[in-house]
């Protein structure tokens, strides 16, 4: 029924007719539905994917990856694996169902025998052969697919579960929304006026996507007030943020990602639908709206996404020399943790008393138990995801913060944020 | 009334329950109930369940495919959805659910006059009050 508005190659009809196997035949036929959704006229090859669908959310998910397998089913781009439920590290952590346990390790499998690389991160961009810039790719998980846009200048849209393997497993995607040039020209523009001492502060970043992806909605905004303090670990909050508050797959700031030279390069020479001043004022609103806490300390988790190992080298800084007086979680992926190892930075971390947790992450999977009290976080993402995820109450706060508070017993925020 | 556009085909009827919001079904949503457990959601606490949704589009989270099919294969789910705008995260969603249980769940695109309450039927490219 959508055949004549997605124009296909001989590949793709082969594959559509199931010369490659089932597997194959079942995720073009997807392909394609997917493409005539987002108006695509015909696919592209992509030279590698990301995929989500390995997160366990019930027998669904666990069915869709056994059949492609029955199938026959081989990833057929190098193919990573975003974060699962279980910490396959540290299977001690998981204080959940085992039956439970039990379904989450057959999903994991089942991505690993279709050819995906055993990664479990939501960070691909922070292994060592992430995508480059111009590189067509499909990946799921939201703040992956923002990052790799705006950050490396690689191209996908946001793929959902069960979509990105069909991309993986044929080496195609639809031609539409961000893979094209047009698709990727902001039309919402930004400016942020704060003070100085704001852009310095790690928290500025995770606020200002949260207020970016409510505005935004599902357009790409671009930022202008930024600069060169606009790290990749900052822009890695303000995308995960962006991407839970709203629906953005692709940011741009102008001077400071690649394909923002200058705000009409953003823009494309057309003048924004429009245009929002960004103060202190509401990054304050929005610290207020992301902290739903108000009594004493129960616990801390920084690192969602994923720390990267320069993350990791500050917190081992921050918390050398001391104990923390709650339960300290800290998220990573297994690459950054082995790096961080031979790094030396770990150390200090494990003798600080924190808890390393790494394939998964705390607000996705039964790990932190019960908590009494509120639980502290440097994450946009979390503080948006984890009061319903998980029931508690959320504080939000510089990584800096978090540790200050740990340290004490009791969530401290220092800076200008009250 | 004639929709803009039809994303996945089919026949449903229900409830309308009209979110004023857009709504990340991963994490915004209780599998198991079908209700809308984000918080801050202007119809928080309201179910999904067997209703006509209509919605502005699918927000956040890249796992609101994978929650959609389970609600759809236990039987939380919506009855059809009404967007705004096409949003290819809920399509291939309804479409793996269809694929491996034979469930149903039409999705149209309705940017003019979605409806703002009461049953309706959804038939292919149609949209009509039934009362």
């Amino acid at each position: 029924m959508y055949l004549e508005l997605v124009q296909l190659s001989e590949k793709d009809r082969s594959l559509l007719a199931g010369e490659l196997g089932k597997a194959q035949k079942l995720a073009m036929g997807l392909l394609i539905a997917v493409g005539e959704t987002d108006g695509a006229h015909h696919l592209i090859d992509i030279e590698a994917a990301h995929i989500d669908g390995c997160s366990y959310h019930g027998k669904a998910g666990v069915d869709f990856a056994h059949i492609l397998v029955e199938g026959g089913g081989r990833v057929q781009v190098p193919t990573t694996l975003n974060v699962s439920s279980l910490d396959l590290l540290h299977p001690d952590l998981y204080k959940g169902d085992s039956t439970v346990a039990e379904s989450v390790r057959g999903l994991m499998d089942h991505y690993v025998a279709l050819g995906c690389r055993p990664t479990w991160t939501c960070a691909p961009y922070q292994l060592r052969d992430r995508p480059s810039f111009g590189q067509q790719i499909a990946w799921g998980e939201s703040n992956a697919i923002v990052f790799a846009n705006s950050v490396l200048g690689a191209r996908t849209n946001r793929y959902g579960d069960f979509m990105d393997i069909c991309c993986a497993l044929t080496g195609r995607a639809p031609y539409a929304g961000l893979h094209t040039d047009a698709g990727r020209l902001a039309t919402i523009q930004f400016d942020v006026s704060v003070p100085n001492s704001i852009l310095d502060d790690d928290l500025a970043y995770p606020l200002l996507g949260h207020v970016l992806g409510q505005l935004a909605g599902n357009r790409v905004p671009v930022i202008t007030g930024l600069d060169e303090r606009a790290s990749e670990d900052r822009l890695k909050a303000l995308g995960a943020a962006a991407a839970s508050s709203g629906a953005v797959g692709m940011f741009h700031a102008v001077g400071v990602t690649p394909e923002a030279a200058t705000l009409s390069e953003a823009l494309g020479d057309a003048p924004p639908q429009q245009v929002v001043d960004l103060s202190l004022d509401t990054l304050r609103d929005a610290r207020r709206e992301l902290t739903t806490a108000i009594g004493t300390l129960g616990a801390v988790s920084v690192g969602t996404p994923h720390m990267s190992l320069d993350e990791m080298a500050s917190l081992a800084a921050l918390v050398d020399g001391h104990k923390t007086a709650v339960p300290f979680y800290v998220n990573t992926s297994r690459d950054v943790l082995s790096e961080a190892e031979t790094a030396g930075v770990m150390t200090p971390i494990e003798s600080f008393g924190a808890v390393v947790v790494t394939d998964t992450c705390t607000y996705i999977t039964p790990i932190m138990g019960d908590i009494e009290g509120d639980v502290m976080t440097n994450s946009g993402k979390w503080a948006y995801y984890a009061p319903a995820n998980l029931g508690v109450s959320v504080v939000i706060g510089s990584l800096v913060d978090c540790v200050e508070s740990a340290v004490t017993g009791s969530a401290v925020t220092t800076g200008e944020w009250s | 009334m004639k929709v803009d556009r039809v994303l996945v085909d089919g026949v449903a009827s229900g409830e309308v329950l009209v979110l004023d919001a857009p709504l990340s079904i991963w994490g915004g949503v209780d599998t198991e109930s079908g209700r809308i457990v984000h918080a801050t959601h202007p119809q928080f606490g309201e179910s999904l369940a067997g209703k006509i949704v209509v919605l502005p589009y699918g927000r956040g989270s890249s796992s609101s495919s994978s929650v959609l099919a389970e609600m759809l294969r236990i039987g939380t789910g919506p009855a059809g959805l009404i967007l705004e705008e096409p949003d290819s995260i809920l399509v291939i969603g309804v479409l793996v659910a269809g694929r491996l249980y034979g469930t149903r769940c039409p999705i149209v695109v309705a940017s003019s006059t979605p409806p703002d309450g009461g049953v309706w039927r959804i038939t292919g490219d149609e949209l009509e009050s039934a009362h």
